[in-house]
């Protein structure tokens, strides 16, 4: 086991013998590192001001993503490399074409927003040399500016795709380097800790199925896109946390005859190309999860384990029928996904269980649907979701499968609105039936995302869109064509 | 021949903000980003979690031990006055004790060796509170007979008569919310002890002057021992305007308390709940008007939630009044301001000050119009256009009225009528085909008045040296905060003196160098302190002259000042100029000052010139509402606006683009929603929900009037931008509302309530489906 924290910032070769569970990143680089050019404008991970690169190992090969520093804990930049705003220049030591692009647009005014946008924009540039308009928009989901309007940054975007250079970026350049000195960070169990505070980052799932046996207490931390915010807004104690983030042995995906199994470290953004191969009608729910920064992080296990009604994954994968593996010492057991959610707060995970993995059925002759509603179109927390999965046979439906989010305590199967559905004629008056029948479901509750009356309206309406979609009507809005 | 050659970074030229550079490699320094001194503390503030109740035991004894704290402080701990109030109606205490009157008042502060031991501290508190009734909105607040924070104000002119008199009548009533400001930088104080009385606080605030005073009038020590200074801030736009002295006065209480370098930086979610932010209003409207759509009379009462003090209330609902004409004649008319106490927090500036809500209220009136008459709205608006000549409510003439072309160019640039038709004809077939979407269209006017209406506002001071290297150094009043404020004087010197802009230093804002200095607010920030700069630029030249001229028989028209300085047929660089000036003893160093002309206003009667001038605008904005969720883009959106001749078109149109966008949240996404016991649940941004990216228009089309010359001698006849255009969000909430209308064949107004959330639009629609 070791007790030493390593990783690379910019530069430099970081190591750490006493840290805490809840240091975060940016606290780290502000006040230890004195590298100021990382804002906070909010510490939850919504204004992207924090934005850094982590660059990581995923199978060997290094890949940098957009994070938000304020909500990433340090002792998970293990074996990472951060790279900020600071280490950004062009590659005769100017300005980045990123950071040209954003001059000379006037794409800054106050310039606090900056740095986040411009590392956003660094990723995008790295990773889609030649983005359009949606990719763009995409890729600045997690990023607020209040001055601007965006117009500008937009504009930036496209200029620094104009300008081209990846071949002399100082990542590209230097990639060789840092992915050996990424590798020769030993993957072992490492616990660190200042005074009481623990963190513990197993060496692979078995250690962590072992870690936790030693700690049934545990905080598991993932992407920490919510872990995060227990610290910087409700001041909670997580030690001692388990960083199960960089585990590679929860990071595979493995398509079988018929199912899709994917680990539950398997980040959003990870998993999108896996969306827009095997289920490309959720494509665009999926983008509608946190921004960037946050799909970046984000686990789709965390979002499962974790047992929340607004979560984005649980609809859709409940309608598809997924289950799921939970592990400890004593072995593992699946379970539906449906069946985890017990109460508000209260799943069915024992202590020293882990979610490992989450097994979908691929879709075949089903027709699917996702969709979400919430007051921002992009990074916003559902006001109401649902995701569908109809089988039918013929002109019949023989199998519905409705679930909901954002409509009760738990993510939701309408068993009401399914009984309208299965048995009967596919067509439009069947759906109004359904639409009808979904009242019958949930008694959601009135808050400052919704009011129960607008969520049981958009509950009927999920069913009206669905027959729209599956009749070729247009019934949607489109953001970019 | 001798040619003058224009000077790098002149006025009217589209040069890039001076801290641009800086911006995008991470080396502008806000204030929490200064170096901090050895021994600098923390502080952190305790909150009350109840909205109106009496302090009846506090018992701060754990958080007095918990680790690393070294000060708790409270009201007692003030040596002056327990007031932060920038009315001096004495209603704003830095601590509130006993009595607490909202979910968020600061109740204590403690100051520790990290932020992070400081806000746990702030948990161990033991408060008990006797819970007082409460009301949250200005109408509960009018049945309980709260009150009014501050005097209201009433505007009229005309005969009243003529409401019942026109032909036909309409009557409404429109709620529209307010607006956390969402500066990306939240509110932030780093206060450094000096010797004797003297302190210094670096800070992010508009009003360096007023934290200068508020500092002061805490510690009980004279102005002149307090320095308050602001290099940049993160974003404004009014939130920082009165909000930041809670947060300097504390900070200066314990730094010279503790003699310790002190910073405060609420939490996001804190600076949420104790700062204020837009009125939100609820306006009762009558209108008489005539089967033509022409307006007889309109009467109005405009309650505003106020919050718990006064703080900017009086002036904030005065603008609504002011704007309430927006950009028509109101033959007769009779306003009513009702600033209303609440229990929450003091609402305060926002761009715009009260005057967005009152446009949104003549935009209001036109549609109702229009709806009932049948026509579309453009027609209405253009019918009751001010001509010049014509008197707004508050007895102003109008006399630089150039809507008329602003319309006639928008409307053939943005296609209007063709669009609006095609719109009409998607509609009509969405509502035969059972389609899910509907479009709306709308083209929107706004004139906005400048000047601040407290009337000595309108003055500014400049401090330009001239060092004997040749290199510059400009001061002034102003505070930049994104706007481009710096680099607009910048250039305004830069061609008076005809020098380069890269010789002149752009430094911090400090009450040192510049004194009573205005807030920068109301779009005033170029017109005062560019003018203040030209005034030292015009002392210095004139000195520089003279002593050009010195001994020669040169004809003065033959000197010229700049990079080469030429006297007659003498020709030098202006640093060897400048060397020799020093050498004969000129005086290098010039205090400009300015002060607005023309301008007066008696409040009590209503009536006078309360502004300089009008800046004027438009836009066409193109919406489609998804109808199964209420959704909606913004299709496109061309606006043509007028910022007079331009100190610096690509400055002045982002602020253009980014007025509209922030205005454009205003209207749709951003709600504030404080729950039944008063606490704002939409406290941050995971919660509260400005415009991304993804949500301005598809195809955004901005233009600048560039033929619009300002017919009043503003600083090279550039005209206001700050805030003006922040109302031509409104063209949107307006397009929404006709996309709903189809749902009843555009018969009546559906008269959607701001902000115009996909929940308001879709239940709008439901209602009359």
């Amino acid at each position: 086991m070791g007790h030493e924290l390593r990783f690379l910032l910019n530069d430099t070769e970081i190591r750490l013998t006493e840290a805490g569970s809840r240091d975060t990143l940016l606290d780290f680089l502000r006040l230890n590192r004195r590298l100021t050019g990382t804002k906070e404008g909010c510490a939850e991970g919504d204004c992207g001001a924090c934005t850094v690169l982590v660059g990581r190992l995923h199978h060997g090969a290094l890949h940098y993503e957009p994070i938000n520093a304020c909500i990433r804990f340090l002792a998970s930049c293990h074996g990472c490399h951060i790279v900020t705003v600071e280490h950004l220049r062009g590659a005769n030591g100017g300005l980045h074409p990123v950071q040209a692009a954003m001059v000379e647009h006037h794409g800054s005014q106050c310039g606090f927003c900056t740095p986040g946008f411009v590392m956003a924009l660094y990723g995008l540039w790295m990773q889609n040399p030649r983005p359009d308009m949606l990719a763009i928009e995409t890729a600045l989901q997690g990023n607020l500016c209040r001055c601007t309007g965006y117009e500008p940054i937009v504009k930036a975007a496209f200029a620094a795709s104009e300008a081209g250079g990846q071949h002399m970026d100082a990542l590209t350049v230097e990639r060789d380097r840092v992915t050996a000195a990424l590798a020769a960070i030993p993957r072992e169990r490492v616990e660190v800790a200042r005074g009481e505070d623990r963190a513990i980052l197993p060496a692979d799932a078995a250690d962590l199925a072992q870690v936790l046996a030693e700690n049934p207490k545990a905080t598991i931390v993932a992407g920490a896109t919510d872990v995060g915010l227990w610290v910087t807004k409700f001041l909670r104690d997580i030690s001692p946390a388990v960083f199960i983030g960089d585990l590679q042995d929860l990071k595979k995906i493995e398509i079988t005859p018929g199912h899709i199994t994917i680990g539950a470290g398997v980040t959003y953004s990870e998993f999108e190309p896996f969306v827009l191969a095997h289920f490309p009608e959720a494509l665009d729910y999926w983008r509608r999860i946190g921004g960037w920064q946050v799909r970046n992080a984000g686990t789709i296990g965390g979002n499962v384990a974790n047992g929340s009604p607004i979560g984005e994954t649980p609809p859709l994968l409940i309608a598809l029928g997924a289950t799921m593996r939970l592990r400890s010492v004593e072995g593992s057991r699946e379970l539906p996904v449906e069946d985890y959610f017990i109460d508000y707060g209260k799943q069915d995970r024992r202590p020293g269980e882990f979610v490992e993995a989450i097994t979908v059925p691929l879709k075949g002759e089903a027709r699917i649907a996702a969709y979400k509603v919430s007051k921002r179109h992009h990074a916003d927390i559902t006001a109401s979701a649902a995701a569908f999965r109809v089988e039918t046979d013929g002109a019949i439906i023989i199998d519905a499968r409705v679930a909901f989010g954002g409509m009760a305590a738990t993510p939701k199967r309408a068993a009401a609105a399914e009984a309208a559905l299965n048995g009967q004629p596919f067509t439009a008056e069947t759906f109004e039936a359904a639409a009808k029948a979904v009242a019958n479901d949930f008694q959601p509750l009135s808050d400052w995302r919704a009011s129960k009356e607008y969520r049981q309206q958009l509950a009927a309406n999920f069913f009206r869109r669905f027959w729209l979609e599956q009749s070729g009507a247009e019934h949607r809005l489109r953001r970019a064509e | 021949m001798k040619q003058d050659v224009i000077a790098k970074g002149a006025a009217h030229t589209s040069i890039i903000h001076d801290s641009a550079v800086k911006h995008v490699t991470g080396t502008a320094d806000y204030t929490d980003d200064l170096m901090e001194p050895v021994g600098t503390l923390h502080g952190y503030l305790g909150l009350s979690p109840v909205a109106h109740g009496r302090i009846t035991a506090m018992d701060l004894d754990a958080v007095k031990k918990a680790p690393g704290v070294h000060a708790v402080l409270t009201a007692e701990d003030i040596p002056g006055h327990n007031d932060i109030s920038p009315t001096g109606l004495h209603d704003e205490p830095v601590f509130a004790f006993p009595e607490v009157q909202f979910v968020g008042q600061p109740i204590f502060a403690v100051i520790a060796e990290t932020r992070d031991q400081a806000r746990r501290a702030c948990q161990l508190a033991k408060v008990e509170y006797e819970e007082l009734p409460f009301a949250l909105d200005a109408i509960a607040a009018r049945d309980a007979g709260m009150g009014y924070v501050t005097k209201p104000l009433k505007l009229a002119r005309g005969d009243m008569a003529e409401l019942d008199r026109a032909p036909r009548q309409l009557s409404g009533r429109l709620t529209v919310g307010g607006q956390e400001h969402f500066y990306l930088e939240s509110q932030i104080a780093f206060a450094f002890p000096g010797e004797d009385d003297e302190v210094i606080v670096n800070t992010s605030t508009q009003h360096p002057t007023e934290v200068q005073h508020m500092v002061a009038h805490v510690l009980d020590v004279p102005s002149n021992a307090v320095v308050v200074q602001v290099r940049r801030m993160g974003g404004g736009f009014g939130g920082k305007e009165s909000q930041m002295n809670g947060f300097c006065a504390i900070a200066a209480l314990a730094a010279k308390k503790l003699k310790r370098a002190v910073k405060i930086r609420p939490d996001r979610d804190d600076d949420f709940q104790i700062t204020g932010k837009r009125h939100d209003f609820v306006i009762d409207y009558a209108v008489g008007y005539d089967e033509t759509g022409r307006i007889h009379a309109v009467d109005a009462d405009f309650y505003a939630r106020c919050g718990f003090s006064s703080d900017l209330s009086g002036p904030v609902t005065d603008r609504a009044l002011f704007h309430a004409d927006n950009a028509y004649y109101y033959p007769a008319v009779e306003l009513r301001s009702h600033p209303m106490k609440t229990n929450t927090c003091s609402n305060t500036a926002f761009r715009g000050f009260g005057g967005p809500q009152g446009v949104v209220m003549a935009e209001r009136i036109v549609e109702d119009i229009a709806y009932q008459l049948g026509r579309d709205p453009l027609e209405i608006r253009k019918r009751n256009l001010y001509e010049n000549g014509q008197l707004t409510p508050y007895h102003q003439e109008v006399e630089d009225q150039i809507l008329p072309r602003i319309f006639e160019e928008l409307e053939a640039s943005a296609d209007y009528h063709a669009r609006r038709q095609a719109v009409l004809d998607f509609n009509a077939r969405a509502a035969r085909e059972g389609g899910a979407i509907r479009k709306g269209i709308a083209l929107t006017p706004v004139k906005f008045g400048i000047s601040f209406t407290a009337t000595w506002y309108n003055q500014a001071g400049a401090l330009i040296h001239i060092y004997s290297d040749g290199s510059i150094h400009l001061n002034h009043g102003g505070t930049e905060m994104g706007q481009g404020l710096n680099t607009k004087v910048a250039q305004v010197v830069a061609e008076a003196l005809g020098i380069d802009i890269d010789r002149i230093k752009i430094t911090k804002t400090t009450t040192e160098k510049v004194p009573n200095t205005s807030a920068t607010a109301a779009s005033s920030g170029s017109d005062l302190n560019g003018m203040a700069a030209l005034n030292a630029c015009e002392q210095l030249l004139a000195r520089l002259k003279a002593f050009a001229a010195e001994g020669k028989d040169v004809d003065p028209d033959l000197i010229s000042i700049g990079e080469t300085v030429r006297i007659g047929d003498e020709e030098m660089p202006f640093a060897d100029f400048i060397r020799t000036a020093y050498l004969a003893r000129v005086q290098l160093s010039a205090a400009g000052f300015y002060k607005t002309p023309k301008i007066h206003w008696d409040r009590d009667t209503g009536r006078g010139r309360p502004f300089y001038y009008f800046a004027y605008g438009a836009a066409c904005s193109e919406v489609s509402v998804d109808t199964l969720t209420g959704e909606y883009v913004i299709e496109r959106a061309d606006v043509l606006h007028d910022v007079g001749r331009s100190l610096n078109p690509a400055l002045d149109k982002g602020q253009v683009e980014g007025a509209f966008v922030q205005g454009t949240g205003w209207l749709t996404s951003e709600e504030l929603w404080w729950d039944a016991k008063g606490r704002l649940r939409t406290h941050a941004p995971s919660t509260y929900k400005i415009p991304l990216a993804s949500d301005r228009p598809k195809v955004f089309n901005v233009q600048l009037a560039d033929w619009s010359v300002n017919r009043e001698n503003t600083i090279k006849r550039s005209k206001a931008v700050g805030e003006p255009p922040f109302m031509l969000g409104i063209s949107v909430f307006q397009a929404l509302n006709m996309a709903v209308a189809s749902f009843n064949g555009y018969r009546e107004n559906p008269r959607i309530d701001a902000p115009a959330t996909p929940e308001r639009v879709l239940m709008a629609i439901e209602a009359i489906r």
